[in-house]
């Protein structure tokens, strides 16, 4: 087998040209995989990280009427909790109302937070400092679309409890940055005191989050969701994007491994007096077919010393600045941050590892399968077979 | 529009008589005078809603046929994109069918607090059908003169908690007993919508409003004018009209 790898190095070397173009397709192939995984994987923690710490927290309580996917629920889904059963939850009450800057209309979800709460990274303190009649907060989304900033008034329309409309102006005291959308976009933020005086529903909440020491027990008329189901979405999201993407650098892959494929089947063609020399030499066909098999993965070995010594500087570099995304792309409805940190972790490099020797050594095989029919004489005398 | 001329019309329904004063009428007798002039126990409404939009205004065309106040159906007959749009109101449920997409859709929930065709009118104004006497009291508060006509005005205010506007003020012209202006607030006082209605003609021997304005007065804009091109009471109108089965024929 040493001698199998010798007698590989020295053919490869003696290649030139050939070899280098290989390798070099083929550590680019490395190099891409092991960067988007490692992107996709950077906006998984990311993404996971932010909607715990803005939305999540360590699971909410819904009350059972309400669904999160279908905004007809919001007007009946709400309800109470006792004192003893609101331990380590934060109430938050969703209503619909509309706002009306500069005279247009615009629909918003109007979420009533409690000041007082630490679990959530809202900026409640804003809310509480301010002394104005109604103060709001929104995100940046929701301040660009209304065109708000803060400081500003804009006219707030809502329904009471009995459906009856009422009006007044809110004070924008706080726009706050965050990298998760579903509590930004269309959304405004007010004290839950005040909401619940504002349409006469004391006490009720559309849905509890709960901090790291809450015990889920069974309440009638509120479904517990964990941290994990509520997650899974975004999870199968990224899962998603990970399989999409995957095509793209398979046919990377793929374009590098038909290089080696030709070339394996160019050698095994050109090669036949040197292949009928080795089984003349006492050489099984078996082990000049191991010769040419090591040769083509070699390939992948020589492509990943080729991709280490340009992807470990790269990815370390990225993994310390990380990458800027353009504002636009923020608003595709999941949590993403306008810089995304990859993460490359050993298993990544690994598997891709193993995935490129694999494969570079299947289709290396593949060609040289044929010197096993060989007629080792016609072989040597360089005849067609 | 029939249905906003249904919640105009069932704005004047019975209100209760309320702390009048020597020199102004009965609320109650002049809403009954109205209710004469405007309530009918079936309608067909030909009619055409003028959006005035930013840059420029649309005209859709209509035909309505109410049945009572909990039924009632339309049909779009212009333009040409609108053309065969259907809308059933059953109660409080209101369907839709698209001719592009051939196919219904219940609206429920806040897609009921959207505009109708970009008006400024939402399909929960347009679904607003309970008797005013079992929501509001009433009183004539005064008279004024809208376009040389004396109006008496009527002030509306919320005897039960589920009722959208918490208090109304409505213009009724003196002689012909139809209202000229409604002004609809909010619980802070905040004044919603303003409906005006103009163009006021004798038909089938009752004096009827033949336009209307509708303006949102949070939005900017002119608002939405409602012309009646014409209009029968109490005619027959089948039953198999108000069926789901109607909006796909």
């Amino acid at each position: 087998m040493n001698l199998a790898f010798q007698l590989a190095y020295k053919n490869l070397m003696g290649a030139g040209l050939r070899t280098w173009l290989n390798v070099g397709v083929l550590s680019f192939s490395f190099i891409i995989i092991i960067f988007y995984n490692g992107l996709i994987d950077g906006w998984n923690e990311q993404a996971k990280r932010d909607s715990i710490a803005w939305e999540y927290g360590y699971g909410q309580l819904l009350n059972s009427e309400y669904d999160p996917f279908d905004p007809f629920t919001i007007l009946d889904g709400h309800g109470t909790l006792k004192e003893e059963q609101r331990k380590n939850l934060t109430p938050i009450l969703i209503r619909q109302a509309s706002v009306y800057p500069d005279g247009r209309m615009l629909s918003v979800a109007l979420k009533g937070v409690d000041v007082n709460q630490s679990t959530l990274e809202l900026p409640i303190q804003a809310l509480k400092e301010s002394t104005t009649a109604i103060p709001a907060m929104i995100g940046e989304n929701m301040a660009n679309a209304a065109k708000l900033k803060e400081g500003d008034e804009v006219l707030l329309r809502w329904r009471d409890k009995g459906g009856t409309f009422d009006a007044a102006n809110i004070t924008i005291v706080k726009v706050f940055d965050t990298d998760v959308p579903t509590v930004d976009n269309g959304q405004i933020w007010i004290p839950i005191q005040k909401l619940w005086d504002m349409t006469g529903l004391q006490n009720h909440a559309t849905l509890f989050v709960a901090n790291e020491q809450f015990q889920a027990t069974n309440i009638p008329g509120w479904k517990f969701q964990s941290q994990e189901e509520l997650l899974s979405d975004l999870t199968d999201i990224i899962a998603m994007k990970k399989v999409s993407g995957s095509i793209m650098y398979l046919l990377l892959l793929a374009i590098a491994l038909l290089a080696i494929f030709d070339t394996q089947v160019l050698s095994v063609f050109r090669r036949q007096k040197e292949i009928g020399t080795y089984i003349a030499l006492g050489m099984t066909r078996s082990q000049v077919v191991g010769l040419f098999t090591v040769e083509g993965s070699m390939y992948s070995l020589l492509a990943m010393v080729v991709g280490s010594i340009v992807g470990i500087p790269l990815f370390t570099y990225l993994a310390k600045t990380g990458i800027a995304f353009p504002a636009a792309s923020q608003d595709i409805g999941i949590a993403l941050a306008d810089r995304i940190y990859p993460v490359f972790g050993i298993q990544l490099v690994l598997t891709t590892i193993l995935l490129v020797v694999v494969a570079a050594t299947i289709v290396s095989f593949l060609p040289a399968k044929k010197i096993s029919k060989m007629n080792p004489v016609l072989a040597l005398k360089g005849k067609l077979q | 529009m029939k249905y906003l001329m249904s919640f105009l019309l069932l704005a004047s329904f019975g209100l209760l008589p309320a702390q009048n004063t020597d020199t102004y009428p009965d609320a109650l007798t002049i809403i009954e005078k109205v209710d004469a002039n405007l309530v009918s126990d079936s309608q067909i409404t030909e009619s055409e809603m003028v959006i005035h939009g930013r840059r420029n205004s649309r005209t859709v065309r209509s035909i309505g046929y109410t049945m009572g106040n909990e039924k009632s159906f339309s049909e779009y007959l212009a333009p040409a994109k609108e053309k065969g749009t259907k809308m059933l109101k059953l109660e409080d449920r209101l369907w839709i069918y698209s001719p592009d997409t051939d196919r219904s859709i219940q609206l429920s929930g806040h897609m009921l607090k959207q505009s109708v065709m970009g008006s400024d009118l939402s399909y929960e104004d347009m679904m607003e059908d309970r008797k005013l006497t079992e929501m509001y009291d009433a009183e004539v508060t005064g008279s004024e003169t809208i376009d040389g006509r004396a109006t008496w005005i009527l002030e509306l205010n919320a005897k039960v908690e589920d009722v959208a506007y918490d208090s109304r003020k409505m213009w009724v012209d003196q002689e012909r007993f139809v209202p000229l202006k409604e002004e609809l607030y909010a619980k802070s006082g905040q004044l919603l919508k303003r409906v005006t209605m103009t163009d006021v003609a004798k038909i089938d021997g009752r004096w009827f409003p033949k336009k209307m304005n509708y303006k949102d007065m949070l939005k900017s804009g002119e608002g939405t004018d409602f012309i009646v091109l014409s209009i029968q009471f109490n005619p027959d109108i089948p039953e198999h009209i108000f069926s789901k089965a109607s909006l796909r024929m």
